[in-house]
């Protein structure tokens, strides 16, 4: 388990991590949610005592970092794929994070099978694709057979293969009974991979609850009624409980299906204008939680900024589904 | 023991430690070898075989240098930091193997370099007998570990190959020989700089009175006996050490 307490970290007068508080529960994938530059490398090294907290702390399972005995058995992380020397072999670099941490030299050859980096295991790790390196540093990550993982982005830039591969081996962990902590930028990613999230834009936590809270919250449906009779359409839908909103000539209505609508309107004989879905995308959900915390806004007028993101919103979508 | 065998591994599975030792041994041996085969007029001396120490420095220097700014570099010194949160064993375990290695290419280089003299002119007396001969042979070896460690320091602080093996570099091979040209205090100044007392251990009395300048490195005019010119040394090498390691627990890694 990871317990953040009011984490903060400034450098100088910029907040990277603000008063952030939120709990990792065991057992779970949990996905860190926020743009970039919301903080959560920034957090992620100050679970692992790279970085200092200006305020606050993390615990692991009730301890600071600095305080584990051989942590590599307790927490593997994977930051960042390129902390390898680029001439030193694959083979070479877990033989010395293994033996730092008392970790018997037969769990190298292992974990290099379990990523399978067997054959390029002597290759200098300097000539690695990054999705070669990616494997390289989840085999570190394992190395020590940790009951707590940290990943920072470790779908970024890979293939859709290498992707693919990754989030089956983050749910394999899972399934194992570890705990994942797992960050990125990408909610239709974490929407596959999360069961909980932790959401956070400009250093400050946004929300912390399920992945099928928050999805829920942002896939609710809602159908657009315009219709000549709209007082009578409101009433007979209010009565079927669902919610009705006013908006312009045309009712909003939602917690009701678009077919029963429809089969409603024909029972009262109400003429239908117009009966259409609006369906709220997890990243329009995402974008709506987090739209005041992007820390570089794009230029341009707001409408361009929409459409922009709007774009990028639907660009992620096939990824999503 | 456990850090330090992971920081051997560390410096043994990349290649440069292994190509500075090769360059450090050519330069140094080399060098030797051209003093005995050029100069026919005087055969070679314990002290004039050792003329090249300070080239063979100077690698060393730079390969401690590297030893800690590749870690930097690469970020694996975050992942070093993150197996062994404990930084300051972590770096001293570095610290350690480093100055030991660089021992070692240092005795290498003195006694190859009195070996190559004694093959290229047999008649010369070589023979290791008088204290003075002992230093300025395996003490070699004292001077190159201190002088990683220095070096090493230096890394820590800059964190910055290129910035830290300049700072090294014009420092020693600069800033200490130009110091001497400051009006007046320039040459007492000078007796206190750390390589100068250095090369005082090496070359020290007896011998400077007892040989011709051109024979051997150019003699130390510092004023501390060559033992303690040596502890002056590692002193001041081992407070830039503990100034580093200050910096690298406080600064994020």
């Amino acid at each position: 388990m990871i317990e953040a307490h009011g984490l903060t970290k400034r450098y100088g007068k910029t907040v990277a991590v603000d008063d952030l508080s939120f709990t990792v529960q065991s057992g779970r994938v949990t996905g860190f949610l926020g743009p970039n530059g919301a903080g959560k490398s920034t957090t992620m090294r100050m679970i692992l005592g790279l970085d200092a907290p200006t305020e606050g702390s993390v615990r692991i399972d009730g301890k600071r970092y600095r305080e584990l005995h051989n942590p590599l058995r307790v927490v593997g992380a994977l930051l960042d794929a390129k902390w390898v020397h680029p001439n030193r072999s694959a083979r070479a670099h877990l033989r010395w994070l293994a033996k730092s941490n008392r970790i018997p030299m037969s769990r190298v050859d292992e974990v290099l099978d379990t990523v399978g980096l067997t054959n390029v295991a002597n290759r200098r790790a300097g000539g690695f694709s990054l999705g070669m390196s990616q494997r390289l540093g989840i085999a570190a990550a394992l190395l020590g057979d940790p009951q707590v993982l940290l990943f920072d982005e470790p779908v970024n830039g890979l293939d859709p293969e290498g992707i693919l591969w990754i989030r089956r081996f983050m749910h394999r962990l899972a399934d194992e009974g570890r705990t994942v902590f797992v960050s990125s930028h990408l909610l239709s990613e974490m929407a596959l991979t999360a069961q909980e999230l932790v959401v956070i834009g400009r250093g400050k936590l946004i929300a912390q609850c399920s992945t099928e809270d928050f999805v829920a919250r942002a896939a609710e449906n809602k159908v657009t009624v315009r219709s000549p009779q709209l007082g009578l359409l409101r009433t007979a839908i209010g009565q079927q409980g669902a919610t009705v909103r006013d908006e312009g000539d045309s009712l909003v209505v939602s917690g009701m299906d678009i077919a029963d609508i429809g089969e409603l309107a024909a029972a009262n004989g109400a003429v239908l204008h117009e009966l259409s879905a609006q369906r709220g995308s997890l990243e329009e959900a995402f974008m709506q939680l987090t739209g005041d915390s992007v820390e570089y806004h794009a230029s341009g007028t707001d409408a361009d900024t929409e459409a922009a993101l709007r774009a990028a919103a639907a660009d992620l979508q096939p990824a999503g589904k | 023991m456990t850090l330090l065998a992971v920081e051997r591994i560390k410096l043994f599975t990349t290649r440069s430690p292994m190509w500075c030792t090769v360059a450090a041994l050519a330069i140094t041996i080399g060098f030797a070898a051209m003093i005995a085969g050029v100069d026919t007029e005087n055969l070679p001396t314990i002290a004039s075989s050792q003329f090249s120490y300070s080239f063979g420095l100077v690698v060393i220097m730079v390969m401690a240098t590297l030893a800690i700014t590749t870690e930097y570099r690469f970020g694996t010194i975050r992942a070093t930091f993150q197996a062994i949160p404990n930084r300051t064993a972590t770096l001293l375990a570095k610290t350690t193997v480093v100055a030991v290695f660089a021992a070692a290419v240092g005795v290498l280089a003195s006694f190859g370099s009195v070996a190559v003299s004694k093959l290229i002119q047999p008649e010369a007396d070589l023979a290791i007998n008088t204290a003075f001969e002992w230093r300025a042979t395996a003490g070699v070896g004292l001077v190159y570990a201190a002088a990683a460690v220095f070096a090493l320091a230096i890394g820590v602080l800059v964190r910055q190959s290129a910035g830290a093996v300049a700072i090294v570099l014009i420092y020693s091979q600069l800033v200490e020989s130009l110091v001497a040209l400051i009006p007046n205090i320039g040459t007492d100044i000078q007796k206190w700089m750390p390589f100068y007392v250095a090369n005082k251990f090496l070359t020290g009395d007896p011998d400077p009175t007892t040989r011709a300048v051109a024979e051997g490195p150019p003699p130390s005019a510092a004023t501390l006996s060559p033992w303690w010119a040596l502890a002056y040394f590692v002193a001041i090498a081992v407070a830039l050490l503990a100034v580093s390691l200050f910096a690298a627990n406080r600064r994020d890694a």
